[in-house]
């Protein structure tokens, strides 16, 4: 099958002599749904803005559904849907005339664009917003405005530039329903967050990418079963005097009731309990000290930047 | 994209355009309207008689299509440089750049809301000018068929200056320091016949002089200038700018990084 996005050789060097890709290699399946991690600078708005014709590419390739960018751009660029990282839509427009227009670069006839801009207005909880000028959303509808306006001509690839950023909890929850429905009804979604919870809750499928490298490409699943470590949190029933000194056990100990354990992947947890229940030290509660992939993420971008200083 | 497809996405931009401009009508078509009463009144009415003839022809009427032509001519580079400008100011030129729409929808596009605008400006001075002076037609396929071609001409050039510009700074200093120059000297106000032989020459250099005395000769059947090197100036020059400003976009000058 087809992959949804092949990316081969992407190199971009910009004005200036600041090299942002070093020679990208890349497929993403259809029907996936991809997240592409990476600290600030790492080339990922690059390689978005490279798919989605906004940046000229040095040297390599692109396709999508098999139809190359630089040869086929048109049929190319009506497979994708782009939600950038910053708001770029018509401020001084009414909502549904940004995501009606949308659909007419398209294409797409007037009065279906508007029938299309009522569905996902509504999709997206902004129906009743449709004739206000875009500039007066507040940020979170500003993002969900993108989404419809990224759907309206129904793309088979979409991706997503951080389009949670700055969103309160209860939006960016309801934006992960209804990007796994969109994915499960056979969009491919990339996606890109700084929200390491959102890669490890919507992903199958993950590339780190940093310095214009990709340092890492694999499943979900796979990346965070490299992890070796998880750090837990236990709130103890009673303060504590004197930290616990347990074989083989590393603690610390954030305030008199709380401590902190590394548990190794193949330890059972139950072993550091009959420990601290030796001790008559009580646990209330435990929680995952940090996101697990944020730790891994950490691990590979600080190796990486390791191997390049040697 | 199949023809119906860019059909409807030319559609979209040019509606686009046309509804941008239309909503902030006090900004856009008011203000020349109103600048243009003025000329009529000040240079037509006032100083006008004190003149007298030119070309055989009473002042208010001989200035009337040079008004026109001034008012079509900076509103339809004003109304794309400003919104091509815009556009990238505001990254929704994005919107296009991404979707399957060819370069030249987008480019006809936006020339169809700076002639919308240049005509929409041109026939208002038009009705108000009928206030001060009767409307002499002397030939209305000309008047039609010059007053397009300016405006696409004009149009195109805004675009270019909006493709360049890198502030709203850089949206006015054309206008302000070339067009506005070139469109007072083209005689709107005079016949280049009054001039000294070496100023007479130069004046042949400015385009804007074909097209404001072929507009003329639309309307009184006079002309400095002949008809048919009128019309091969204008063209030829929406032919360069056409060109020049599909390979802007193509190349994504300005736009894209």
């Amino acid at each position: 099958m087809t992959a949804a996005l092949t990316i081969s050789g992407l190199k971009k060097t910009y004005k200036g002599g600041h090299v942002a890709l070093k020679g990208i290699d890349l497929d993403v399946a259809q029907g996936d749904f991809y997240g592409l991690l990476g600290p600030n600078g790492a080339g990922k708005t690059t390689i978005i803005g490279i798919i989605s014709s906004l940046v000229n590419k040095t040297a390599g390739s692109v396709s999508i559904f098999g139809h190359d960018l630089a040869t086929e751009p048109a049929a190319a660029k009506a497979c994708l849907g782009l939600v950038p990282q910053e708001f770029n839509f018509n401020m001084f427009e009414p909502v549904i005339e940004v995501v009606a227009n949308q659909a007419g670069y398209y294409g797409i006839e007037r009065n279906e664009a508007f029938e299309r801009a009522e569905k996902y207005l509504k999709h997206l909880d902004l129906w009743g917003k449709r004739r206000d000028i875009a500039r007066t959303l507040s940020g979170g509808m500003k993002r969900r405005l993108m989404i419809a306006r990224a759907l309206v001509h129904e793309p088979r690839l979409l991706i997503l530039d951080e389009p949670t950023a700055g969103v309160d909890i209860e939006i960016r929850r309801s934006m992960w329903r209804f990007l796994r429905e969109i994915n499960a009804a056979g969009t491919t979604i990339i996606l890109t967050t700084h929200y390491l919870e959102e890669a490890e809750s919507l992903c199958r499928n993950i590339g780190i990418i940093n310095e214009g490298v990709l340092i890492e490409n694999t499943t979900t699943k796979k990346l965070l079963n490299t992890l070796r470590m998880e750090t837990f949190v236990l709130d103890l029933a009673a303060p504590l005097s004197e930290l616990p000194d347990i074989e083989n056990q590393k603690l610390v100990q954030l305030d008199d009731t709380t401590i902190e354990a590394d548990i190794c992947r193949d330890d059972s947890i139950n072993a550091l309990f009959d420990e601290l229940s030796k001790r008559d030290i009580r646990v209330l509660s435990m929680r995952n000290k940090a996101n697990r992939l944020e730790e891994l993420f950490m691990d590979l971008v600080d190796s990486g930047n390791t191997r390049a200083a040697s | 994209m199949t023809p119906r497809a860019k059909l409807v996405a030319l559609r979209t931009i040019a509606t686009r355009e046309i509804l941008r401009f239309s909503r902030i009508w006090i900004q856009t078509v008011l203000p020349p309207v109103m600048t243009m009463a003025l000329y009529f009144i000040i240079f037509g009415n006032l100083i006008g008689p004190r003149i007298g003839q030119m070309d055989g022809f009473n002042y208010m009427e001989f200035i009337i299509p040079g008004l026109i032509m001034m008012a079509v001519i900076t509103n339809s580079y004003a109304n794309v440089v400003s919104s091509f400008y815009g556009s990238k100011f505001q990254r929704h030129i994005e919107e296009m750049i991404i979707s399957p729409t060819p370069n030249y929808i987008i480019l006809i596009g936006y020339v169809l809301g700076g002639v919308a605008r240049g005509l929409s400006v041109g026939v208002a001075v038009t009705l108000v000018s009928m206030v001060f002076h009767p409307l002499n037609i002397h030939s209305l396929g000309v008047i039609i068929s010059m007053i397009l071609l300016t405006s696409i001409l004009f149009s195109l050039a805004g675009l270019i200056n909006g493709v360049y510009a890198k502030s709203f700074d850089d949206i006015s200093i054309i206008p302000t320091f070339v067009l506005t120059p070139l469109t007072y000297l083209g005689g709107i106000f005079y016949s280049i016949s009054m001039l000294p032989e070496f100023w007479q020459t130069l004046s042949l250099g400015n385009p804007i002089l074909y097209m404001v005395n072929a507009f003329r000769y639309g309307f009184l059947g006079v002309s400095d200038i002949n008809l048919a090197m009128s019309y091969m100036i204008s063209i030829g020059f929406i032919a360069v700018l056409y060109v020049f400003s599909l390979y802007l976009l193509r190349t994504g000058h300005g736009i894209r990084s």
